[in-house]
């Protein structure tokens, strides 16, 4: 596969991660209860973990952008590949629930399938994420049932969280060129194969949790094209705060 | 029991405290030493959670990748220490959210050197270097105070606190192995945290209302004036070896007494931060209750939801 286009495929993994955890990193220290806080920050480790091990791979890869930093720090917005739902703010705890719930399906499928990749870099690192990706789900999951099947109040509240996510649900299943060359080359994976498993999956769970599966047929895309929603702007803004003051130190 | 019987307990009580015995939440303790005890422990717990905010302000602003996961981990320690620390307040008695209550009520305080504000990098640094610094030097004596519970928490504590503080120096060094904007960086930090940290070990021995009985209660092995001299004897080589200026125009060796001289501390600026009126108290303590009252409804979520599961096994198994 070409340099270029591994590259792009790589990025359109890590860049979920990445966005992800920045969101859960802003939470820490501001959890319901110190439990969850902790578990928060665990998983937000996991995903800058991955991060940086994609990252890393994606510098080799890349003419520009020579360490895990300059990947992570050094883009334009229209450069970020992360899927919309990712970029979604903090609401209420109910949102970043959903939001993690959402992701998570969807990314237990992805890195259980890129285990089978024929990059062995690719494969090495999905075959340690999917111990932590395994874990995020079940937090998350069983945290859906909480807020779904706890009081009215936190009904209502998953419920909303889950209705103003669930339009960037199917952006996770749109194939990229980046996809579709990596898929041909035995390096990529198939997402639209995915989608079938991840909405029987997550019905269930919302089932059991009381909620009601949105019906909306409307859905948002764009973030893996790299036209991202209005959050994005401010989310980079904080991650490449330093880098972009300071250009070219170590720290 | 008559006043007979409570003074002979409480002399078989100080005589195990004499002879190093540790005391178990199921022992008989004297009143005093059970509320002294949640004042201390819960006071630490709180400035372990207080203190994940400043730290926390620059998690998603860290500069490299490395440094955000080692921040991010370094702010769910102290979560961590939170945990156990009020899981070792419990076992005498009190509640954790009574525990929190008293915080958020400011009934309860929390080290005063959280009140003061995170504004650059090397803020994270420095925290890390000179505030865990201080924190190991009162804290490593507490390994062996006489309340079992405690004393365990911290030597699990202090191992950690010990990995942050070399953390905190690392940064502080690449900061001074850095760019002159750098270094400048790290020097403005340092003139900014080192006297809230010389505050950070306690008012002076005179003023200090706590230390006669704590002492014999091995709550504090020594006292808080021979604490600060020892954090400052161990600091000043340090900052000579980052190539930054300890901002104390007085700081001086003294050959015959083996320490440091240094200047005065401005005692008026630590009964301000420590009465509420530090720069960033009201903000903190925004951010605890904020954080306490938004999360009641998950809290409340969790609770009903364990219920209703609890129902369904009782309904199943009859």
């Amino acid at each position: 596969m070409e340099k270029t286009a591994l590259f792009n495929y790589i990025l359109g993994i890590a860049d979920n991660n990445l966005i992800l955890g920045q969101g859960l990193g802003e939470l820490c220290g501001h959890g319901p209860n110190l439990e969850t806080d902790i578990a928060l920050t665990n998983i937000a480790l996991d995903l800058f973990g991955q991060t940086r091990s994609y990252y890393q791979y994606a510098a080799k890869l890349s003419a520009i952008h020579k360490t895990e930093d300059d990947v992570a720090y050094l883009r334009k917005e229209r450069e970020y590949k992360n899927v919309l739902l990712v970029e979604q703010p903090n609401t209420h705890f109910g949102y970043v629930i959903a939001r993690q719930y959402l992701f998570d399906v969807f990314n237990y499928l992805f890195v259980e399938k890129l285990q089978h990749s024929k990059d062995e870099t690719l494969s090495a690192i999905a075959k340690k994420a999917i111990k932590e990706v395994s874990y995020h789900k079940r937090f998350s999951g069983d945290w859906v049932k909480r807020l779904g099947d706890g009081t009215e109040e936190s009904n209502q509240k998953m419920q909303e969280a889950i209705d103003g996510l669930w339009q960037y649900t199917n952006e996770l299943f749109e194939m990229t060129e980046a996809d579709e060359i990596a898929l041909k080359a035995g390096i990529g994976v198939n997402l639209s194969e995915l989608k079938e498993a991840y909405y029987k999956e997550v019905s269930e769970v919302l089932k059991e949790a009381t909620l009601t599966i949105p019906e909306n047929p409307y859905f948002q895309k764009g973030g893996k094209q790299g036209i991202h929603t209005e959050h994005m702007g401010y989310i980079l803004a904080d991650l490449q705060y330093m880098q972009r003051t300071y250009p070219n130190m170590t720290w | 029991m008559s006043e007979k019987e409570i003074k002979n307990l409480e002399q078989i009580f100080e005589a195990r405290i004499e002879r190093d015995e540790k005391i178990e939440p199921k022992d008989w303790m004297p009143e005093k030493y059970r509320q002294t005890h949640i004042r201390q422990i819960s006071q630490h717990a709180h400035s372990e959670i207080v203190g994940m905010l400043p730290e926390g302000n620059w998690i998603t602003r860290a500069p490299s990748l490395r440094r955000k996961a080692a921040l991010l981990a370094k702010v769910q320690d102290e979560a961590g220490h939170g945990l156990y620390l009020y899981s070792a307040c419990e076992t005498l008695g009190v509640s954790r959210d009574e525990l929190y209550e008293q915080l958020h009520s400011g009934k309860a305080k929390y080290s005063s050197i959280f009140n003061y504000p995170t504004i650059t990098w090397a803020d994270i640094g420095a925290i890390g270097w000179l505030v865990d610094g201080a924190a190991i030097i009162n804290q490593v004596p507490l390994c062996n105070t006489s309340f079992g519970p405690y004393a365990r928490a911290m030597v699990r504590v202090c191992k950690e606190e010990s990995f942050h503080q070399r953390q905190g120096f690392e940064i502080m060094l690449t900061l001074c192995r850095g760019t002159e904007e750098q270094k400048a960086m790290a020097q403005d930090a340092l003139n900014r945290w080192w006297w809230p940290s010389l505050m950070m070990l306690g008012p002076t021995d005179a003023a200090s209302v706590h230390t006669e009985q704590s002492l014999k209660w091995k709550l504090k092995r020594k006292t808080n004036d021979e604490l600060r001299q020892q954090f400052i004897d161990q600091t000043v080589p340090q900052a000579d070896i980052l190539g930054i200026t300890v901002p104390d125009p007085d700081l001086k060796w003294n050959e015959e007494t083996g320490h440091y001289d240094f200047g005065e501390i401005d005692w008026d600026e630590f009964w301000q931060v420590v009465k509420g009126h530090g720069p960033c108290n009201k903000e903190r303590m925004k951010a605890r209750v904020d954080a306490w009252e938004n999360g009641a409804w998950v809290r409340d979520a969790a609770m009903a939801y364990a219920e209703k599961q609890q129902s369904k096994k009782v309904a199943k198994a009859s």
